[in-house]
Parts: C-alpha cells; structure tokens; sequence
C-alpha cells in the first residue's frame, strides 16, 4: 500500500475531534470516495478521535490518503498513550461502556469502514487503525 | 462561542442546527431549549438536521436527550431534514434513534406534531 498523503494533527481537546472530522471530509473528497462512503469514514473518525481524547487523555490522529493498484482510499490512524485496553474483544462489544457512553464508538466504527485493526496494551497505549476504500 | 438560534412557531418551538456540533454548544443548546419550552409552554420541538453531515454517537446520545427532556416537559420532538447519507451510517452505526419521531422537512415535522396534539390517551394517534 502507497501513502499518497501524509497528515499529523494532535487530539487535545473537542476542538479538535470537529478539525479531525474536516481533514477526515476533505481527504475522502480527493481521494473520490462516494457521499455515504465519505459520511461512514467521517463518523467512524469522530468516534475514534472522541476515544482517543476520553479513554486515552489525548492523543493523536494520522491521515494519509493511499492507494494499492488501482484502488483508493482514506487511512486513519489514532494513537495514545493512555492505559490501554485490557480487554480488546470485551471494548468491540456492542453496548460495552467505561464511560457511561453508547458503548458504540469501537464496534460501530468498525461497521463503518472497509479494515480495521487495533492494538493496545495496558498501561502503554492504544493504536487503532481504518480504511475506507473507493 | 456559537449558539443555536431557538425560533417560536405557534405552540412549537424550532431548532436549526447549522453548526457543527461542539460539545459545549449541544450543552447549551439543551440548557437554553428546556427553558425555552417551559417559558413558551411549547407543545412540541422540531429540530432540523438538513445541514448536519456528520451525526456520530455522540450528536446521536444530544438529540435522544433532547427528545427524552421534552417529552418530560410535554412537548414532542422531531427530527427533520435528515440527510440518506446521515440516516445510512446511523444504522449501521448501531444508532437507529428507535424512540425518536422523525419527518423528512419542516412541513412534514409540524404536521406529524399538529396530529400528535390530537392523540388519544394510549399514545396511539387518532384518525
């Protein structure tokens, strides 16, 4: 997979999540991805920005727009070093909740895109990674 | 910071959102409109999401807040205007707003509210 596009910010606050979302919208629409394909990606990506802030204290989101042959997309990676997950199948559980949430954000997001993978250890952090593809 | 402009309609109450949802805006926004419904004794709110194009869990868990506080205060919600694409990822989100009304315009959202002034004490519209 080739990286088209390489773009860094930092998730500090809420303010944040809403500039992620933007970047997120403005990648899907270079790389060509359909209105509910930009939409999924768009919503997955707040739902994992806001993760990243409230389950990881802060964090940060990396876009690239990729290509592999002919194909094209949008990948998504947030990473934190907060204190990781101890148990990765419970938290991609529908309705699994530390926070009072919807208990929505991991496996939701998931549904919304073409890949997923996550990587997290307690007490060092939580990596996860999407892709959406045209 | 950006506020929601609440509008009075007769006996309703309707809510544009055309900004995007900052935390402490749908804070406010839930602030400001149950005042609003108590000060207006307003029978119902028509919240129009036709500029929103991003609803996550987290705008999704406001809008259901929205409509559990006015159904506490007796005034009805519904949600107008929203996008196919919106509607797409909710549900496959896992969002699918079961209890919450929803009409596709504003015209659409204050008949569904009229006819709801008209329901019978089951909770069942009359015909």
């Amino acid at each position: 997979m080739a990286v088209l596009r390489d773009e860094l910010i930092a998730l500090r606050s809420t303010d944040d999540i809403i500039k992620a979302r933007q970047l997120v919208r403005d990648c899907a629409v270079l790389q060509g991805l359909s209105l509910v394909d930009q939409t999924k990606l768009v919503t997955a990506a707040s739902e994992l920005a806001r993760n990243t802030l409230v389950h990881g204290g802060g964090g940060e989101m990396c876009l690239q727009a990729v290509h592999e042959g002919t194909r094209r997309g949008v990948q998504v990676t947030f990473t934190d070093q907060g204190p990781g997950i101890a148990d990765v199948e419970l938290a991609m559980t529908d309705g699994y909740t530390t926070r009072g949430g919807l208990g929505l954000g991991l496996s939701g997001s998931k549904r919304l895109v073409n890949d997923f993978a996550i990587e997290s250890k307690p007490g060092k952090g939580t990596k996860v990674t999407i892709v959406r593809w045209k | 910071m950006e506020r929601i402009p609440i509008l009075k309609m007769g006996p309703y109450l309707l809510v544009t959102i055309q900004v995007d949802m900052h935390d402490r805006v749908a804070m406010t926004l839930q602030d400001e409109l149950t005042e609003r419904i108590v000060a207006e004794r307003a029978r119902g709110v028509l919240l129009d999401i036709s500029s929103v194009d991003v609803v996550d869990s987290f705008i999704g868990r406001m809008i259901g807040n929205i409509a559990s506080m006015s159904r506490v205060l007796d005034a009805e919600t519904v949600v107008v205007g929203m996008r196919p694409a919106v509607a797409i990822t909710l549900v496959e989100l896992g969002l699918a707003l079961p209890s919450i009304k929803t009409a596709l315009n504003v015209d659409a959202g204050m008949a569904l509210l009229k006819s709801a002034g008209k329901m019978s004490g089951n909770g069942r519209l009359t015909r």
